[in-house]
């Protein structure tokens, strides 16, 4: 990265003013989140609290009503789905979204970050760099061994892994991850928060997620939305303290 | 050899290609009279349209029921540059207005419309059958692709382009010769199409084109172009998520699919003698899609063998039970559909295969517990059983 000085301290995404409402009803209301660089932000909320609804905002899958969402410099809110991703947004569906009749080698391979347009991937050469590439980030996601397993063979937890794997390939600045543990096993969730640690390195990471301890194990900072609205955000344990979050969510 | 090797799919494709062009290129020719080999000929010619379902319904999980409207137009440009070397001056003299075609002094037209004036050229007509149907195909998904239209809701939409085409061109009879077509074609550039040495040869061009279009269906299936369409086709969100422009690929597959069917109409017009909105229209372009279907969708070779088997079963049918045609066509599109959705490929590679290799097993022991000695091919063979 050349990022200069001041542009260190700058939020690598800020979100002001952020609304978007499906037929009045608002499922996030004038929102604003601050990311910095480096960063791993945990975002927790009770079901319908639009968390998810925020990543789709951010990568282009809904488009906002108003507000601003701001990507080192670049609008996101009017650019296309597949810029926002070739600007280094990343995103991991809440459902492992893997190429199920492809193996695993070629799902890596798949986000390669060349050829992604139509005369280059007819000519797309498998040379050595992207080889080397596909097996570092394979060893990475624990399936350096599986490479040319098919990916529909894999474990729930595997598939899970294989989509952080695609995101890895495009080398994003800012990683989205939704509910990346759901349905692993004890084992899976230690694994994946200490290659969460690993791959923090040098970008920035947004988290979904429900599960109160591999939260408190990964977060740098955590915000609480509730009905689209930043109800908390601090460390894990000013949150967890707050009478506020503690009413929505008992309360529930 | 590397890249050969590729384009030919490997060791197994190639035994399915060799095949293939045995039977097309020495079985066929030797076994059927001139006037057969004509039929299979023109039976190949939906092949193309077949061959381009494959790359872009099987892998693209694009479903045309249009692909007649590209047949057709690539059909048009060829009959065009052909009646207008038909209606010379010489011959047409009767008419009230010599050297334009018949039809359109029939519809008291007096001079050649501005839209027929290029056919007078060869090269651009040869540029014209393929680039004419692949800009329509281009606008096409320029319109559908970009705004997500997609699944049933483009097939629809190819469906009733499909129709107002058939619609226009029957309305238009001065400039199309409505609803009869372009008849009576005879020569191109001098050489009588109609002799049995021409459409012999016309046979082996076509053929020829035919297998160039599998290559380049094999070429793109092999590259990283391929293995996005099965992507696109399964997760298309998760591609578009990676970086990918969704719409420029299914615009890329469907314009070469149109290209495939138009020079399947092109060939069709040399080689049947006419062109007529009866391979535009809905009826015929759903028929393509049950040669793919039947052939096996996701098969380029299954399609060639889809498009010869339903062909031969309607030319049998309808010589034999003419009302019985249709029941027996919509009744396999629901069996295929039902129970082999995979086609005639799909029932090979499941049944086919395994029949072989049990039938190489029973061959001397020695073979099957020392599979280091035996020939590559058998061990290849071998290898798929369970």
């Amino acid at each position: 990265m050349t990022a200069v000085g001041f542009e260190m301290n700058k939020p690598v995404l800020a979100i002001e003013g952020l609304t978007v409402s499906f037929d009045g009803f608002k499922a996030v209301d004038n929102l604003n989140l601050y990311i910095d660089r480096n960063e791993v932000r945990v975002v927790i909320g009770p079901n319908g609290a639009g968390k998810t609804t925020v990543l789709d905002l951010i990568c282009g899958k809904t488009r906002a009503t108003s507000g601003s969402i701001q990507f080192d410099g670049q609008e996101l809110t009017k650019m296309r789905e597949y810029n926002i991703v070739r600007a280094g947004v990343g995103r991991k569906f809440q459902n492992p979204s893997i190429y199920e009749n492809l193996t695993v080698f070629e799902n890596l391979e798949m986000s390669y970050p060349a050829g992604r347009k139509v005369w280059g991937a007819l000519f797309f050469k498998r040379n050595a760099q992207v080889i080397a590439r596909v097996e570092e980030v394979a060893r990475e996601i624990f399936l350096g061994e599986l490479l040319q397993q098919q990916a529909d063979l894999l474990s729930h937890g595997q598939k899970q892994w294989l989509e952080i794997g695609m995101l890895l390939m495009q080398d994003p600045e800012l990683l989205m991850l939704d509910e990346p543990v759901a349905g692993m096993s004890v084992n899976e969730r230690a694994q994946t928060a200490e290659l969460l640690k690993r791959i923090s390195q040098g970008r920035s990471v947004l988290v979904i997620e429900h599960d109160m301890e591999f939260v408190k194990s990964i977060a740098h900072k955590v915000t609480v939305l509730h009905q689209g609205k930043v109800l908390a955000e601090g460390s894990m344990e000013s949150v967890q303290s707050n009478p506020k979050v503690i009413e929505v969510y008992l309360g529930h | 050899m590397k890249a050969l090797d590729k384009l030919l799919g490997g060791q197994q494709n190639l035994i399915g290609i060799v095949l293939l062009a045995l039977l097309i290129l020495v079985v066929f020719p030797l076994t059927l009279d001139a006037f057969r080999l004509n039929m299979v000929g023109k039976y190949l010619t939906y092949a193309f349209v077949a061959v381009g379902l494959v790359l872009c319904w099987g892998y693209g999980g694009i479903l045309s029921l249009g692909q007649g409207v590209f047949f057709g137009v690539g059909g048009y440009c060829m009959a065009m540059f052909l009646k207008l070397e038909a209606s010379d001056p010489q011959s047409t003299k009767i008419q009230s207005t010599p050297g334009i075609p018949d039809f359109m002094d029939w519809n008291q037209i007096t001079e050649l419309p501005w839209l027929w004036q290029p056919f007078h050229s060869f090269g651009f007509t040869v540029v014209a059958v393929v680039a004419v149907p692949v800009l329509l195909a281009f606008i096409i998904g320029m319109a559908l692709f970009k705004r997500r239209v997609g699944d049933v809701y483009f097939s629809i939409v190819t469906q009733a382009i499909a129709l107002i085409l058939t619609v226009l061109i029957v309305g238009q009879q001065g400039l199309t010769g409505g609803v009869n077509g372009i008849t009576d074609l005879k020569t191109l550039l001098g050489w009588d199409l109609r002799t049995d040495s021409a459409k012999l040869i016309l046979y082996f061009i076509n053929a020829g084109l035919l297998f160039g279009c599998i290559f380049i269906g094999r070429f793109i299936l092999a590259s990283k172009l391929g293995r996005l369409l099965m992507a696109m086709r399964d997760k298309e969100e998760r591609v578009r998520f990676s970086g990918y422009d969704v719409a420029s690929f299914k615009i890329f597959v469907f314009c070469v699919a149109a290209a495939f069917s138009a020079i399947g109409g092109a060939m069709f017009a040399l080689q049947v003698g006419f062109m007529s909105p009866s391979f535009v229209g809905i009826v015929p372009s759903i028929e393509m899609v049950i040669f793919a279907a039947v052939g096996g969708r996701m098969s380029l070779l299954g399609a060639v063998y889809g498009a010869l088997l339903v062909n031969y079963g309607k030319t049998y049918f309808s010589e034999s039970f003419p009302e019985l045609w249709l029941y027996l066509m919509g009744g396999l599109f629901i069996a295929v559909v039902m129970y082999f959705p995979n086609g005639l490929a799909g029932l090979w590679d499941s049944h086919g295969r395994q029949a072989l290799a049990r039938l190489l097993r029973r061959q001397p022991p020695m073979k099957a517990v020392a599979p280091v000695v035996k020939p590559k091919t058998e061990s290849k063979i071998l290898e798929t059983q369970p």
